[in-house]
């Protein structure tokens, strides 16, 4: 996975100085949490099927290899193909050569993060292949050449003029000339330039929300119908997914599909859900002629048995991102990885290296609002502490911040010498403070931070313990 | 004076210990008021929340079985901040769990760990008396509202006392603070912050009120360098406000 969440900090500067970005992040936020909070207040038993929901994940990562073998044995013996990929080189490999077998030129794609997670259609491209993603927000980043801010909402870091813009550049040369102005008519310019693609496609590729293990069926749900178009008219679908997608029946779907449109977006449910079961039948009037199933590991095995296998019960709902105060203040660039707020913060440095992503596991206030809202209980602030706890162990983060802690922690361990330390400290702030208006405006050292944007109240020259001491030896006085 | 009730430890946290122990002295009034005797063990420190969270977990465990020990045989412990209340009663047990004995005594301690308007609401049943009409708007601080439930006990002893609260647009978001997160991430930080007194200003409320010390020292430091007159309260200060000075208050 490409990653480049060493840039943090630059990343969040450009973002935060980003008004197109803000107000785009700012609409998000409290469009999306709302109608969450309506959609959850309309369902009494929604967290009732949170709890189901939980224990049906866990139970699947408990037998996730009876589970996957299951369900390749009934996409192969329904037509179709299971193929393995324990990472993301050979994922990519086995897409393509599957590409080549068909002699294909034109691939058409809706929607899937695994896809973005191993980098495929970069690849498909340089391979000669013309690969276009069909799902709305990935087409027009597509077109500029960025990756995904969001993981259901692509291109939310865009504006209207932006995407106005954008087609107006990438489309006049198959003859739509006209700067458009309104929503509507952007998605019928979408549509019809995407209608010749979905049309044309050797081969179709998407990704899966769920995996049925009983019937081998994989279920997609989307809010365009493009996964629809994608699936169903090229001679060639390909689905390429997570091993741990996999749950056991289709009345476990049911449990999921209620939970994720009312976590996502706030809705009862997705307007388009399909459940699709191998290659075209001879009954059949339409579907693929083949039907391929490339199951990705590329990390996920490692997870099981630690603490970060809670991980994998993600449904990739979003509710975590589109709740988190630090996400809706940076936005999803901001964490140079496909995967962003706090699923982000923990799958990333799974999916790279900690030394490259230990920032984002940090970027957290704890604030723990993603977990209140994860529809599968994930602990999210847990694992993101776990990736610190690896970062400290690995000794990764700066001298100052280990020998600070260290410190902290040796007097913790003499209070006395502490609270005399502290009483000593508290005289030296008050140093800096300015006596008429009670405030702080400067400090040195790593508490320059706080005063860059704040003031500091400048703390009376006493502690509440050395006075509480005295008052009580007053009182012990009075009472001889 | 009418028999006490029992025992109330008093674990004071680091921030209130030193940089505001006119709280403090809130807290042990309200605590005396509903009826306990309240004791300050000497031999208390930070619960270890900031190795914990910056990842030094042996560390936090060396500190945990410190604070277990000081606090393990009283009666009740009572913290008037939810994020320390949170990291006691909410992660000691598992930060311990490979600690056979203290695993245990932290199960014991927890059991008995109160933040303070939890404990003033659901133990000591406090009625506060009716002091005088305010209108003000509430932070609900993030450890205390996710980790420990508190959302309508300080509304509630609030209310008692006279005071209306108007709530403000996402009174559960949270400000900011995050421990080290403010001096780590400023940048982001502060815009958390900035939207945070924003919404609070809007209420045209008196003062802006909340229960953990860390979210009260960001917003009241972001208030000030803002130039906007909105003061920033402890809820336990509130309850206590006729010993407050008439000047804090106008
Ligand atoms: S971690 Fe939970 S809330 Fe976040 S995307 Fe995954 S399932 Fe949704």
């Amino acid at each position: 996975m490409q990653v480049n969440s060493k840039d943090f900090i630059p990343l969040v500067n450009l973002a935060l100085d980003n008004n197109s970005l803000q107000a785009s992040l700012g609409m998000l936020g409290k469009g999306l949490s709302f109608k969450r909070t309506a959609a959850v207040a309309d369902f009494p038993e929604f967290d009732q099927l949170r709890d189901e929901a939980r224990d049906i994940k866990d139970h699947c990562l408990q037998y996730l290899d009876i589970y996957l073998m299951k369900f390749e044995e009934q996409v192969t013996n329904k037509g179709g193909h299971v193929h393995w990929a324990s990472n993301e080189g050979e994922a990519r490999e086995i897409v393509l050569s599957l590409c080549q077998a068909e002699n294909a030129r034109t691939i058409t794609k809706s929607k899937s993060m695994v896809t973005e997670e191993i980098d495929l259609v970069p690849f498909l491209e340089d391979h000669g292949l013309d690969a276009v993603e069909t799902d709305l927000g990935e087409y027009i980043i597509q077109l500029r050449g960025e990756r995904p801010s969001h993981i259901i909402a692509p291109a939310v870091h865009l504006s209207k003029s932006q995407v106005a813009d954008t087609f107006f550049d990438q489309h006049s040369n198959l003859g739509f000339n006209e700067k458009l102005t309104e929503r509507v008519d952007l998605v019928g310019e979408a549509r019809q330039v995407l209608r010749e693609k979905f049309l044309g496609a050797d081969v179709g590729i998407s990704g899966a929300n769920f995996l049925v293990a009983d019937t081998g069926t994989i279920v997609l749900v989307t809010n365009e119908g493009n996964a629809e178009l994608t699936t169903a008219i090229p001679e060639t679908h390909i689905v390429v997914t997570g091993i741990e997608k996999i749950i056991p029946t289709l009345e476990d779907a049911s449990t999921f599909i209620r939970l994720l449109a009312r976590s996502a977006v706030g809705a009862e449910i997705s307007a388009y859900t399909s459940f699709i079961t191998g290659p075209r039948r001879e009954e059949d009037q339409d579907g693929p002629k083949n039907f391929h199933v490339v199951l990705v590991d590329n990390g996920r095995s490692e997870m099981l048995g630690t603490e970060l296998q809670d991980m994998l019960r993600c449904i990739r709902c979003s509710a975590c991102l589109n709740h988190c105060p630090v996400y809706l203040s940076i936005g999803g660039h901001a964490y140079g990885s496909v995967y962003s707020g706090p699923m982000g913060a923990v799958l990333t440095p799974q999916f790279s290296r900690l030394e490259e992503a230990k920032q984002l596991p940090n970027a957290s206030t704890f604030c723990g609002r993603c977990e209140s809202v994860c529809p599968v209980h994930i602990p999210l602030p847990k694992l993101m502490r776990h990736w610190r706890n690896k970062e400290f162990e690995a000794g990764l983060n700066p001298l100052s911040m280990r020998w600070g802690l260290r410190a902290w922690a040796l007097l913790n361990r003499h209070p006395l010498l502490q609270h005399m330390l502290a009483s000593l400290g508290i005289r030296i702030l008050g140093l800096f403070g300015n006596k008429a208006t009670g405030y702080i405006i400067k400090l040195p050292g790593l508490a320059g931070n706080w005063t860059k944007d704040r003031d500091f109240r400048t703390p009376p020259s006493t502690t509440f313990m050395s006075q509480w001491k005295t008052m009580q030896k007053n009182r012990q006085k009075k009472e001889v | 004076m009418t028999e006490e009730k029992g025992e109330v430890a008093l674990f004071v946290t680091c921030l209130i210990d030193n940089l505001r122990p006119d709280i403090g002295f809130s807290v042990v009034s309200l605590i005396e008021d509903a009826g306990f005797k309240v004791i300050v063990p000497e031999l208390q420190s930070c619960c270890g929340q900031p190795n914990f969270n910056g990842g030094d977990k042996l560390n936090a465990q060396k500190t945990a079985r410190k604070v277990i020990d000081a606090f393990i045989d009283y009666e009740y412990v009572v913290i008037a901040s939810g994020s320390c209340g949170g990291m006691i009663k909410h992660h000691y047990i598992d930060l311990l769990v490979d600690d056979t004995l203290y695993r245990q005594k932290a199960e014991r301690l927890t059991a008995k760990v109160y933040e303070l308007s939890h404990f003033l609401c659901e133990v000591a049943d406090y009625k506060p008396v009716f002091i005088d009409k305010m209108e003000v708007t509430y932070h609900d601080a993030c450890a205390g509202l996710r980790e420990l439930d508190i959302k309508n006990q300080p509304r509630a002893l609030l209310a008692q006392s006279g005071v209306n609260i108007i709530e403000m647009d996402e009174p559960e978001v949270c400000c900011g603070f995050g421990g080290a997160f403010c001096v780590k991430y400023p940048e982001i930080s502060n815009q958390m912050v900035e939207k945070k007194v924003m919404d609070a200003n809007k209420t045209d409320a008196a003062a802006l009120v909340t229960g953990d010390l860390g979210c009260l020292m960001n917003m009241e430091g972001k208030l000030h360098r803002l130039g906007i007159d909105l003061q920033v309260f402890h809820y336990a200060e509130l309850l206590t406000r006729e010993r407050l000075t008439r000047e804090r208050l106008t």
